[in-house]
């Protein structure tokens, strides 16, 4: 019983991580309904960062601080000067442009940080929580972080004006400008936003799977199933769907399918959702006139 | 006069003369390409003739129907293993092993393809993305081992040539692959130029106004899928012929992004396309690694976003406007 608690717990803290993903693709995607294929790689490079910073001697939390506002920016800076040229052309040329990205900040990391997998140290320690056997202090801590990340995007997108633009900007882009919003701005900060959040995700895995330029294909895989799960227009969706798609994750792997099928689960899970249920557990379904 | 009439013929047979001119040169210098040129590069220039099957199967889906596939290393990988297995726990021969292999990649392409109708622009992408990712962890499953052989992979002995031709092993894998490739290219060109291609590019274009015309979508959707499988699934069994091994990390995410790059470069909805692809994803690689193993991606990377803000038809577009400028 213990060890099904055990991957429960773990399962929920590395659902949270697939979630906060999740959640940077929603942001996306609500705003121009674009699936960033190159999160996971922008994630892994910001994680990179980080990792360099701390190499340099910097305290882990700034250089987490230091880390979300490059990724930040970086994200800010492709939406500007390269999305944004390709927002009237068709879903290929997007997709292309996103592979383009994923490849270059691929070998990007690879050129810079060498092709060998690294240990990265979790900000919140390697020992268990309070001496609990249950869980680990990073568990606990990543759990944490994306409770913190929750409440303060909800807060942000409800109670801010930026938020609300930016919402705003999402619904109807039109009207949005005719009140006086900045859309261009709004949607690449809107990048920023889910560069910043995947940089978290990126710093929140790093320590499960180790750090190498590879290290986001499959987390990648199920963040974008944790977001279809919850529904690609709900953010708080991708966070449970991410939260439900790390429990299946460790509990099918530990005791039904074997750590060898966990990417085909994810697979199945995408394509499950895609077709049966488009519109995921909380999303709204979309009628489009013909 | 007599010019005024003479000349609507002329120049409606000028680009007739000019566009088998290029063709035909291309094969005659293939042909004699064996006899000149030592083994290694011989293998690479095989390797590129394969890869041209493959581009052309996807460019079929990608740049005629408009559905995006970034999974497509998925049934290059069917492909190989099919002929991997079947040669080496059936010690079936190579001539019987393709056919087969091409069959099994047109149905699961083919069964692919009907989950597929319902997945529209990024959706598609996101499925078959997933697949890219998730093959080789299939490939590696343990309750395939068996026939799979996990994680080691298949090794292949290299197909013997029949009896009585003077020719090395290598040369006569090249030859097969160059007539299969032919064949590839000239089925290609005449399917796509005639009513499926039509129907194609009325589907990409314009699905509703299509199907108003009587064009049957989801049919055609579907059987592209098929074709484009079955192509990229021959490349892929004549590779584990060529390579004389499988194995599960061969056929990662990034064999699949390789391909698409090649069709994009080359030149989407062309035949042509396919060739220019395959020669820059075959012979690039190997200029650029002598500086670093992430050259390669980098130049990828790069050379894609140009490709698709300043040449949208690739290279071979980039060469038809030279050849239309110089006349």
């Amino acid at each position: 019983m213990d060890a099904l608690l055990h991957q429960i717990i773990s399962g929920i803290a590395m659902g949270g991580v697939y979630g906060a993903l999740g959640l940077a693709a929603v942001i996306v995607y609500q705003s121009t309904h674009h699936l960033n294929f190159a999160q996971g790689e922008m994630a892994m490079f910001s994680t990179y960062i980080a990792w360099m910073l701390m190499q340099a001697g910097l305290p882990p939390w700034a250089a987490l601080g230091l880390t979300l506002v490059a990724a930040f920016a970086t994200g800010m800076l492709i939406q500007r000067f390269v999305i944004h040229r390709a927002r009237f052309a068709p879903a290929l040329t997007t997709v292309l442009l996103f592979i383009a990205l994923l490849v270059i900040f691929n070998s990007l990391a690879g050129w810079l940080f060498g092709y060998s997998a690294r240990i990265f140290p979790s900000p919140f320690g390697s020992g268990r929580a309070f001496d609990s056997a249950l869980i680990s202090a990073h568990e606990l801590g990543s759990i944490a972080v994306t409770l913190v990340l929750v409440v303060a995007l909800y807060l942000f997108f409800n109670f801010t004006k930026l938020g609300l633009a930016m919402q705003a900007t999402a619904h109807n882009p039109m009207s949005a400008r005719l009140v006086g919003i900045r859309v261009g701005w709004m949607l690449a900060f809107g990048w920023g936003l889910a560069a910043a959040i995947g940089a978290v995700a990126g710093v929140l895995v790093a320590p499960v799977v180790y750090l190498d330029p590879s290290m986001m294909s499959g987390v990648l895989i199920y963040g974008f199933a944790a977001a279809l799960l919850g529904g690609l227009d709900s953010p708080w969706g991708a966070i449970a769907g991410g939260v439900i798609v790390g429990v299946l994750e460790n509990v099918l792997g530990a005791y039904v399918i074997g750590t060898e099928l966990k990417l085909s689960v994810a697979l199945m899970l995408i394509i499950g959702v895609l077709l049966f249920k488009p519109s995921g557990l909380f999303g709204k379904p979309v009628v489009t006139r013909v | 006069m007599t010019d005024i009439t003479a000349s609507p013929p002329l120049a409606v047979r000028k680009p007739a003369v000019a566009a088998w001119l290029l063709p035909c040169t291309l094969a005659a210098a293939a042909l004699v390409l064996p006899l000149v040129a030592p083994g290694f590069y011989l293998f690479q220039a095989t390797l590129a003739m394969i890869y041209a099957i493959a581009l052309l199967g996807l460019n079929m889906l990608v740049g005629y129907s408009g559905q995006i596939s970034l999974g497509h290393g998925a049934f290059f990988a069917v492909g190989a293993y099919t002929t991997a297995i079947l040669v080496d726990h059936f010690a079936a021969p190579g001539w019987a092993a393709i056919p087969m292999a091409a069959l099994l990649c047109f149905a699961v392409g083919f069964a692919f393809g009907l989950p597929a109708l319902r997945l529209e622009g990024h959706y598609l992408a996101l499925a078959t993305f997933a697949l890219a990712v998730a093959v080789p962890q299939l490939l590696k499953w343990k309750a395939l081992e068996d026939w799979t052989g996990g994680v080691q992979g298949i090794l292949l002995a290299k197909p013997e040539v029949p009896a009585g031709l003077p020719l090395s092993p290598d040369q006569w894998l090249y030859l097969c692959v160059l007539a299969i490739t032919l064949l590839a290219f000239v089925a290609a060109r005449n399917l796509l130029g005639g009513r499926l291609g039509r129907a194609l590019v009325a589907i990409r274009e314009q699905p509703i106004a299509a199907a108003a015309m009587g064009v049957d979508v989801p049919g055609i959707k579907t059987l592209t899928f098929g074709i484009s499988a079955l192509y990229t699934g021959v490349a892929g069994a004549l590779s584990a012929m060529v390579v004389q091994f499988v194995s599960p990390d061969s056929f990662n995410f990034f064999l699949s992004i390789t391909l698409i790059i090649g069709v994009v470069i080359g030149g989407l909805g062309t035949v042509g396309g396919a060739l220019y692809g395959a020669v820059f994803i075959q012979f690039v690689p190997n200029l650029v690694d002598q500086v670093s193993k992430s050259a390669t991606w980098a130049i990828y990377g790069v050379l894609l976003i140009v490709v698709v803000f300043l040449m949208p038809s690739g290279i071979e577009g980039a060469v038809r406007r030279l050849v239309r400028g110089r006349r």
